[in-house]
């Protein structure tokens, strides 16, 4: 037989005071009290509370990288900087972007999408398009939500409407993505 | 106007117009908002009647939405219940802490003529009568009225539980009798010694002599003449209302929910309701018993004395705002009440249903025996 090592845990021996447990409640009572009266604080910032009211509050509190509809980014002169390439399409895994190519007047440009259709149902905000495209022409950075509808119709963004929501990107291609001032973001 | 008429003004006055609206609004403000204050959170804000202004997020319309919510749901009565009991014991419950109201003084009863302080800080109503406005019922023993009504009450829960042919509402229910009649116990005798110091069972007049002055400066309220019933009582009041720390009865972890587990619909918003309807009555009767009741410190018939009444006030104010002053005590001493037994509630854990009893009979029963016998010698002795 062995013997076992036992540690004698020593006991915190309570008090008449904290057995009386007066003290202790008034203790507790002053905590919740003080607390409760912080956050009555007509002045919001002092409050301790750090619920952000969504619908009211806006989406400044979003992170830059969060994803929500998409746009499409335009040239310098308005043109869709897509080249339809089909890079998005292929990589979708919810294959939502339907693009039909057409040849591009700019004999430098060698297609652009006479057809962009994402159709917003299908699409589970993933963000693979935007990372899959080498020319800055599609991202997710508008700051607005999938809007909920009654028509399935709806769901289908065409390209002038994705374009709509689009602004300017001066990205050389395989170079570096240039942000201008006065861009959203 | 005709004295019926008044009455039922008063009473529409002050169980519907006060009561009703203290107890339904306590269902959002008191118990969650209050606890999400506590808590770092905002609690409910999403119901709301106007887009704008100050009181847009302050979530009160949710106690309509709740109630509009409770009256739609379905109405279940259990297989094997009692009907008759099961239907009646909403009401055994709810109904004993509106009718209690009859008694509470919100002011002293109104003087038609000239009001005069004499030395002792006694009222005159000369060339003119005390109108009795402010009381429903202006009887002798409204402690005693108060007391008897409030306990019926045990029967709601203790019917509520048997009738519901349920298994966790029967504990409930035996555990609420258990509990509330102990601690009727206490609360009656920790309330004897200061029936002994006063020598009245009318919470009117009782409100009257704590307008007296002790040393000559301190207002002579209930709590500085028996600091210990005062403590006992409340602590007494709190287990009666059935609300944590004291809410075995319902102790939702073991129970369901205790007594009220079977009732569904407004049958059982009525029982909550209750709840806080006897949670707003202990309130008042600490205010009046304890606190002075309609009494404004130093604030006479006309005007502020501080010391001895000479004839004039130090400050004078006018009869009427001597009123609407004193209703406004009594209503911000019940409230204040109210929002200290929510704030001991969002504190304290739950007992264990021993530590209740052990509580109730080894600790506060004795106590408040021993302070009946100290004041008692005291007054017998000065």
């Amino acid at each position: 037989m062995g013997t076992v090592d036992v540690k004698v845990m020593e006991r915190h021996q309570k008090s008449f005071w904290e057995k009386s447990y007066i003290p202790e409640i008034a203790r507790g009572l002053g905590v919740t009290i003080s607390q409760f009266f912080t956050n009555l604080n007509p002045k919001k910032e002092e409050r301790e509370t750090f619920t952000i009211e969504y619908p009211e509050s806006g989406t400044a509190h979003y992170a830059p990288r969060w994803r929500g509809q998409h746009r499409l980014m335009l040239r310098e002169d308005g043109q869709v900087r897509c080249v339809a390439c089909m890079c998005c399409s292929t990589i979708c895994p919810a294959n939502c972007i339907h693009i039909e190519a057409a040849e591009h007047d700019d004999p430098t440009i060698e297609k652009y999408p006479r057809v962009f259709v994402i159709d917003e149902l299908r699409c589970i905000v993933c963000g693979l398009c935007v990372e899959a495209c080498p020319c800055d022409a599609i991202r997710m950075d508008t700051g607005v939500h999938m809007k909920p509808r009654t028509d399935r119709t709806t769901s289908f963004h065409q390209r002038d409407e994705l374009m709509q929501l689009g602004g300017l990107s001066i990205a050389t291609r395989g170079g570096q993505r240039a942000i201008r001032d006065g861009e959203s973001r | 106007m005709p004295e019926w008429l008044i009455s039922i003004i008063k009473i529409a006055a002050i169980v519907f117009g006060f009561v009703m609206a203290v107890a339904s609004l306590l269902t959002v403000l008191g118990d969650r908002k209050q606890s999400a204050k506590i808590q770092n959170r905002i609690g409910p804000n999403r119901a709301r009647l106007f887009d704008k202004g100050f009181l847009q997020n302050t979530g009160i319309p949710h106690f309509i939405a709740d109630g509009i919510k409770m009256v739609l749901k379905e109405n279940t009565i259990p297989d094997g219940a009692n009907k008759f009991l099961f239907l009646i014991a909403p009401m055994l419950v709810f109904l004993p802490g509106l009718f209690a109201w009859a008694t509470i003084p919100f002011m002293d009863q109104w003087c038609t003529g000239q009001i005069q302080v004499i030395t002792n800080h006694q009222e005159v109503c000369t060339g003119g009568e005390w109108k009795n406005y402010f009381q429903i019922m202006d009887i002798n023993g409204g402690l005693l009225y108060a007391f008897a009504i409030a306990s019926i009450s045990v029967y709601g829960a203790a019917i509520a539980g048997w009738a519901s042919n349920s298994k966790f509402s029967l504990i409930g229910g035996l555990r609420s009798s258990a509990q509330m009649i102990s601690y009727e116990v206490t609360m009656g005798l920790s309330l004897a010694g200061i029936i002994l110091l006063y020598g009245t069972l009318d919470f009117n007049e009782m409100s009257r002599l704590q307008g007296e002055q002790l040393f000559g400066f301190l207002p002579m309220w209930g709590v500085f003449l028996q600091p210990v019933a005062f403590f006992v009582f409340f602590l007494a009041g709190m287990a009666e209302t059935k609300r944590s720390p004291f809410d075995l009865p319902e102790g939702e972890s073991e129970l369901v929910a205790g007594y009220i587990t079977e009732y569904s619909s407004m049958r059982f918003g009525v029982m909550q309701l209750g709840e806080y309807a006897a949670t707003v009555f202990i309130g008042a009767l600490v205010a009046i018993m304890f606190f002075g009741g309609w009494q404004v410190p130093w604030l006479y018939g006309d005007g502020f004395h501080f010391g001895a009444p000479t004839g004039t006030p130090d400050i004078a104010v006018p009869y009427i705002a001597v009123v609407l002053l004193r209703i406004g005590a009594m209503i911000t001493k019940i409230l204040f009440f109210v929002w200290l037994q929510f704030m001991m509630r969002w504190t304290l854990p739950r007992f264990r249903y021993d530590q209740v009893m052990t509580l109730g009979w080894k600790i506060l029963l004795p106590i408040s025996l021993a302070n009946l016998l100290v004041t008692a010698l005291l007054a017998a002795i000065f």
